[in-house]
């Protein structure tokens, strides 16, 4: 990337970041001011249940003296920037460096680091995102070429999507539990769950692309249908299966951490509640970090799949 | 017109049913191509000539008459492959090289990996398109584009030739040479062509009939059997055999206007 553009995403996270850090201010207080009372400091107003009532503004205002201790405070609500950061590198490298179960000393990835557990996350979403987007274009495929399919599937894909995913994954995982299944394959439903769909919208869409003149060049041709799925739409489909992929490998992160949240047996998602259970909002900030982290890379290395592709079918310069 | 007719139509009517009502774009076409010919339909916009040839390649089924294509209805003929169709726009499929646009047909037809090489090779030679094989449709030039769909219709052994206005988007001096082009693979090919166009120096200039269209709904007002030499340099246009033919298209154009 070219400084030029670079620079307006830096102004851009500097205000980000400058307003986050404005914002645990107000957000922390309650915490800041109970700390500060136990520390024997005189705090206004001095007994803890005045100050319940209050808002946080009006503490803020009134204790401008012990605001400096917001941005690390023990058990913050927002936990300010520098220290989310810390908690990534204390979960991550430290902990893989130096920590006792971490790679160094115990020659495997340590269960309490984020690496571990985005790499559980990981391939959930990777299951997920090739049983979605299989079943997508199976369905694509098939809603174009069966009138009946096109007017039974394509309803039931749209029903399917209006369900909270976060009402459905507790009862997909209690179900499949219940006939044995548990693990990796339950999250990996879920992920696929939310990914087929932009897939299914998007095929359709791309095998329909080829106009009226091309179809008919291939009735002149007397193709039979496999022919013409094969040599005309699915190469028409190909750069609209890649925009849907996009939004379908994001789709399958999401799933797969919904997924995590219900049983703790490790991943971000897991990582997440466990942190709100514990009040370390760090943790969950941390953990999300990751997540975004992990959602940016797979994006963009569907991207490059993408770039790469077209240029080998000669669409790209 | 001696041999049986290759194409051959009878009172054909065609009506299209539309939201806005019935659009009635044939009427009572009556039409005898013989073997060999080259057959340029002509004719104001909108007077059905893309319809009536995409009846004979069966993509269009007429509401009425009879049509027959090498001795078969046409959908038979279509399914065996009797002719060749260049549509207006070259069409050609972006993702595939121009070679392999060439070679489309022959791919889906089961021609052999060699056979399609050679005959890849000897109609992109024809249309003068040999070394770019390789290169994508985006690399070329309208009017080359034009000429590799044409190459993509020569590719397989049709003895049909379907083409629907291929030279209407090209400016005057490229148009005069792929006319000379066309001409010389007609004498060499042996093929019956079927030829849709606006121009009438490039109808008369081509063919050896010329069938005069009038619009809503489309009839055949005249056909017009050239007296001009099989062998024709483009100075020809400039003969007054020429001129008087130009003059009758155009009066039987006139004609049908002003009905
Ligand atoms: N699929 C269709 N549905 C309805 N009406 C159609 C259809 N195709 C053509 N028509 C109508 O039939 C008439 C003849 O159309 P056609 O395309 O054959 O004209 P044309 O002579 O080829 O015109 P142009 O010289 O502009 O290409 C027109 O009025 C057109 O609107
Ligand atoms: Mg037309």
């Amino acid at each position: 990337m070219s400084m030029r553009r670079l620079s307006p995403v830096l102004v851009m996270v500097a205000g980000l970041i400058g307003l986050w850090y404005l914002a645990a201010v107000p957000m922390n207080v309650h915490e800041v001011l109970t700390a500060a009372e136990r520390g024997g400091a005189e705090v206004s107003p001095p007994s803890a249940m005045e100050r319940r009532d209050m808002g946080n503004w009006a503490l803020v205002l009134r204790n401008p003296e012990h605001l400096g201790a917001s941005w690390s405070s023990q058990r913050p609500r927002l936990p300010a920037p520098h220290v989310v950061l810390v908690e990534l590198y204390e979960s991550t490298i430290d902990e893989e460096l130096n920590g006792r179960r971490g790679l160094v000393r115990s020659g495997s990835l340590s269960n309490r680091s984020l690496v571990y557990h985005g790499l559980v996350t990981l391939n959930a979403t990777f299951v997920g995102f090739l049983i979605g987007a299989g079943l997508g274009i199976l369905l694509a495929v098939g809603i174009v070429h069966s009138r009946v399919m096109d007017m039974s599937v394509m309803p039931w894909a749209i029903v399917s999507q209006t369900i909270p995913i976060v009402a459905l994954a507790p009862m997909i995982i209690v179900v499949l539990y219940s006939i044995g299944v548990q693990g990796l394959l339950p999250k990996a439903v879920i992920s696929a769950y939310l990914s087929f769909f932009p897939v299914v919208v998007g095929m359709v869409k791309g095998l329909r692309s080829p106009d009226g003149m091309q179809l008919d060049l291939m009735r002149t041709y007397n193709a039979d249908a496999a022919t013409v799925l094969w040599k005309l739409r699915l190469p028409a489909s190909v750069p609209y299966l890649f925009a849907s992929l996009k939004i379908a490998i994001a789709a399958s992160l999401v799933g797969a951490i919904v997924g995590e949240l219900p049983v703790q047996q490790g991943g971000l998602g897991a990582r997440m509640l466990a942190g709100s259970y514990y009040g370390q909002t760090a943790q969950i900030w941390a953990a999300l970090l990751v997540a975004a982290a992990l959602a940016a890379v797979l994006v963009w290395a569907i991207g490059a799949a993408e770039r790469r592709a077209l240029r080998r079918m000669g669409m790209m310069a | 017109m001696t041999a049986r007719p290759v194409i051959q139509a009878s009172q054909l009517d065609l009506t299209f049913v539309t939201a806005d009502g019935p659009v009635h774009a044939l009427q009572d076409v009556s039409l005898d191509v013989p073997p060999g010919a080259f057959v340029s339909f002509i004719g104001p916009s909108g007077c059905g000539k893309t319809t009536l040839l995409r009846c004979i390649a069966a993509l269009e089924t007429p509401t009425g008459g009879k049509l027959s294509v090498n001795g078969m209805t046409a959908d038979e003929a279509r399914r065996a492959r009797a002719y060749g169709y260049v549509f207006q726009a070259a069409g050609l499929y972006p993702w595939r090289t121009i070679g392999r646009n060439v070679a489309l047909p022959l791919e889906i037809m089961g021609y052999s990996k060699r056979d399609q090489a050679e005959r890849v090779a000897r109609v992109l030679e024809l249309v003068e398109l040999a070394g770019f094989e390789q290169k994508y449709p985006w690399q070329l030039s309208g009017g080359m584009q034009q000429r590799a769909s044409i190459a993509r219709a020569l590719a397989f052994d049709a003895d049909i030739l379907l083409m629907d206005e291929p030279f209407g988007a090209l400016d005057e001096i490229v148009r005069d040479r792929l006319n000379e082009e066309l001409l010389r693979l007609w004498a060499r090919t042996q093929k019956t062509i079927c030829f849709v166009t606006h121009s009438i120096p490039e109808a008369v200039y081509l063919s050896t009939h010329i069938v005069v269209m009038s619009p809503r709904p489309g009839r055949i007002t005249d056909v017009i059997e050239s007296p001009l030499p099989a062998e024709r340099p483009l100075d020809i246009r400039d003969t007054p055999e020429f001129i008087e033919i130009a003059h009758r298209v155009r009066e039987g154009l006139r004609a049908g206007y002003e009905e």
